[in-house]
């Protein structure tokens, strides 16, 4: 079995959690005996290409292959994206903006025709537009490489216009992966409407649609009103080979309690800082620390100095490379927070560190890892108890230390694959 | 007799903290710039130090003892001259000799120990002071607060410790009908006589010089003296920072060229200078001048919004001051210069939030990108620096 992969990102230059899952998968998939070739927007050249081959998106030039402009527009809708939303409209005038748009990619198309477009492959401000041409190029490369793969599976909304495109050119099924969701990122009145219809155009055009926890697939199924029959999911793993644990000598004395991550709605900052301020309360040699950035930071600085414990509780900002497993020698504590977390690998991170874990129930990490501590994530009295348990009686963070580092060891991705590849048999 | 122009310099360098991560808490003690500190000092310097005194040194020559200044120069700014610049001392050592220059006392670390801490407050002023006499061999008489910063309580505890004259903003608040040309007196203690400035005619140099968009551009000397003569009353206080000569404003806007010129203009308007002691001495108060609420020389509001406005630097501000009992315990020289460097009054400045009125007044002088990064880099250092004394204590208790 071979299979055409759409991800964003790849180690080792990446942004976010994704690019490791797929390099996870990837190798899990290929001791599993399938084999995969690996589209990314763009790649630098230093990828472990061990266990997949990688083509890099900018360097392939769009290109029809055999078929004609108009079927290949035909089969693959791509969304322009540089104007705001269109406001309602009435019929005659909806109808010149629907002819104006097709005129629009017609000419889109004619420009790209023949070029290669340079990807950022990063988040940022065009990200929109990179996700449109991600599907052009996509659909492309699918074509060239008609033969060398039976199934098409796609990482999350960004690549899901390129699977879409290559299922309607090759005929052949897709599977989309679903890491997140917009439900996870926002509250419903801020979520971007582009987002959520791409979303949702994936999970409906694939033939099925990979949840990595039952969370996700509960919001997969309720949210976005895909099918359940057509859902499974498939539990993240951790790829921990050749990891040595670091050895740190500590700077201060004081057990720490750790936060990593972005800090942002989601991942509930708020509720690590109450539950800080009460666990100071109780007791002093303790410091918190909140590893990350985001768009909630500011406020979550100022909330520390407003509750008058800034020299208890301090901000890294953001944490690469050897800074992170730094960061986790130093903790005693691990704590995520998140008010929805699709999976959540910081705390396997973390485990394998030997590091106890306090996890919110609202993650889907909580559905694989019994030795870690659970709770609300909006119960901070909850949380300052566990906190401090951990703390003060040393009995319970050895044994939370040592069942947790065997529990996150045999999370593997070996096995984790062997669960895609059935699904991946039941759409051939 | 004739009107009087008191002219006063501000000097004054903030030791600014390297970039201090939680990983170096515990582990590090090492918390300043030195090559941004060095980099900046050399080049403010050779900016404006350098060229001002000479040129105030020719003046003063000029003029034969007509043309007086005074400066007040931080303890921090003195401990940069000595590590970056020991010439530019025996400069101001020549200015001193002249007996034209008045050198004010102020805290030793441009603190804000006065609000907070009395006895931490009379340490620092004492250690100025005695930098003072040993660099230039003069005792200050007058005094002037960090940042000009003011209250009736503050005045009273100022003239309690010997000073007779002190020098603050002529708020628009504060004074409201009154005229900052006279000579006041503290509300509580009449001992003590208020020097106030002029803001609007000193803004004139420190900000307004070199903006073309403004009616008056350019400022000359000459049309600058009609302004002084136009003013009421005995008296004009121009207080600004050294640092508008060359750097705020650049040589190329023909700064060098005004401040060189106005001795002689002021003379020639029948105008005199006083340095700051002699004002109060000459001239009898008119009133006393109420001031329950500190004021300051900053931004729009003349308050303590610039360093105590939000919540961070609150939280900085009592964490840092909550020391002061355990530094005089344990009385070590080490832990008391750091201490008063982490108390310049310069990195709460740097957790502003005011963007909005004066941020760019603000940007132009900070290190950091961010208020929260300036907190977040502090209050690491802080922490450390807690360590070190909490350390300390437990040692000195059990010997």
């Amino acid at each position: 079995m071979r299979v055409l992969m759409f991800g964003w990102e790849f180690p080792p230059h990446i942004a976010g959690g994704l690019g490791t899952a797929c390099e996870g998968i990837v190798k899990g998939l290929a001791h599993n005996g399938v084999e995969t070739l690996f589209v990314m927007p763009h790649a630098s050249g230093d990828e472990d290409q061990s266990a997949t081959t990688i083509i890099n998106a900018s360097d392939v030039a769009v290109d029809t292959v055999s078929s004609t402009l108009d079927e290949f527009l035909g089969k693959v809708k791509f969304i322009h994206i540089d104007s705001d939303m269109v406001p309602y409209v009435g019929p005659e005038e909806f109808s010149n903006v629907v002819e104006e748009e097709r005129r629009r990619q017609v000419k889109d198309f004619r420009i790209q025709y023949g070029q290669k477009y340079n990807f950022s492959g990063k988040y940022g401000a065009n990200l929109m537009e990179e996700v449109a041409r991600y599907a052009m190029v996509g659909g492309t490369i699918a074509l060239q490489n008609r033969d060398r793969f039976d199934i098409i599976h796609a990482h999350d909304w960004l690549t899901y216009l390129a699977g879409i495109a290559a299922k309607e050119l090759t005929g052949k099924p897709l599977v989309v992966h679903v890491h997140a969701t917009s439900y996870d990122r926002g509250d419903e009145k801020h979520m971007d409407t582009r987002v959520l219809d791409i979303e949702k155009r994936g999970m409906e055009a694939a033939d099925k649609v990979i949840t990595v926890s039952d969370l996700t697939r509960n919001i997969v199924i309720n949210k976005y009103g895909i099918n359940p029959d057509k859902v499974v999911t498939v539990h993240n793993a951790v790829d921990f080979s050749g990891r040595e644990n670091l050895m740190v000598e500590r700077g201060v004395k004081d057990k720490v309690v750790t936060f990593l991550g972005r800090i942002t709605f989601q991942k509930g900052p708020e509720y690590f800082i109450e539950a800080a301020a009460k666990v100071l309360k109780r007791t002093k040699n303790v410091r918190f620390v909140m590893a990350g950035s985001g768009d909630m930071m500011n406020r979550a600085i100022r909330q520390v100095a407003r509750m008058g414990i800034s020299d208890r509780f301090h901000f890294t900002g953001f944490l690469r490379g050897a800074d992170v497993q730094k960061m986790f020698a130093l903790s005693d504590v691990y704590i995520m927070p998140s008010v929805s977390e699709p999976f959540g690998i910081s705390p396997l991170e973390a485990m394998r560190t030997n590091v106890p874990s306090i996890i919110s129930h609202q993650s889907g990490a909580a559905e694989v890892l019994k030795y870690a501590f659970k709770v609300d994530f909006w119960d901070v009295d909850a949380m300052a108890d566990d906190i401090y348990a951990l703390l003060q009686y040393p009995a319970l963070s050895e044994f939370a230390a040592k069942q947790g580092y065997e529990e996150v060891n045999a999370l593997k991705w070996n096995n984790a694959t062997k669960k895609m590849i059935k699904v991946y048999e039941s759409v051939l | 007799m004739k009107k009087s122009v008191c002219l006063y310099f501000q000097v004054h360098q903030p030791s600014r903290l390297r970039l201090y991560r939680f990983f170096d808490i515990g582990k590090d003690s090492h918390y300043y710039d030195q090559f941004a500190n060095r980099t900046i000092f050399r080049r403010v310097a050779q900016n404006c130090y350098q060229p001002m005194n000479d040129i105030l040194l020719q003046a003063i020559k000029r003029n034969k003892g007509k043309f007086k200044v005074a400066f007040s120069i931080s303890g921090s700014a003195l401990e940069q001259f000595e590590r970056f610049a020991p010439e530019l001392l025996d400069s101001f050592r020549e200015l001193a000799a002249t007996g034209c220059v008045e050198f004010l006392s102020e805290t030793y670390y441009h603190s804000l120990a006065s609000l907070r801490s009395p006895a931490e407050f009379k340490l620092q002023v004492n250690k100025h002071k005695e930098q003072i006499e040993k660099l230039f061999g003069v005792t200050p008489k007058a005094f002037r607060n960090t940042e000009l910063i003011y209250s009736d309580e503050i005045g009273s505890m100022v003239s309690e410790m010997g000073f007779k004259t002190m020098l603050t903003e002529g708020a628009r608040h504060i004074m409201g009908w009154k005229s900052p040309n006279h000579i006041y007196t503290n509300d509580l203690d009449p001992k003590l006589k208020l020097l106030l400035r002029n803001y609007p005619l000193s803004d004139d140099i420190a900000f307004r010089f070199s903006n073309k968009g403004w009616n008056e551009w350019p400022l000359t000397a000459e049309k600058y003296v009609g302004w002084l003569n136009q003013a009421d009353g005995e008296i004009v206080n121009l207080f600004m920072d050294y640092e508008t000569f060359g750097e705020h404003q650049s040589e190329s806007t023909g700064i060098f060229d005004f401040i060189s010129h106005l001795p002689e203009a002021v003379l020639a308007g029948g105008l005199q200078f006083v340095t700051p002691s002699e004002a109060t001495s000459k001239l009898k108060p008119v009133d006393a001048l109420s001031v329950p609420e500190p004021i300051s020389w900053a931004d729009e509001e003349r308050d303590l919004s610039a360093w105590l406005g939000n919540e961070l630097q609150q939280d900085a501000f009592n964490k840092l001051y909550s020391l002061t009992e355990k530094l005089s315990i344990i009385d070590d020289g080490t832990l008391w210069a750091d201490f008063g460097h982490l108390q310049e009054s310069d990195h709460l400045y740097y957790m502003c939030t005011k963007f909005f009125s004066d941020g760019e007044i603000h940007q132009r002088f900070n290190p950091y990108d961010t208020p929260y990064e300036a907190f977040i880099n502090y209050m690491n250092v802080l922490s450390d620096f807690i360590i070190r004394v909490n350390e300390a204590l437990a040692e000195k208790q059990q010997s």
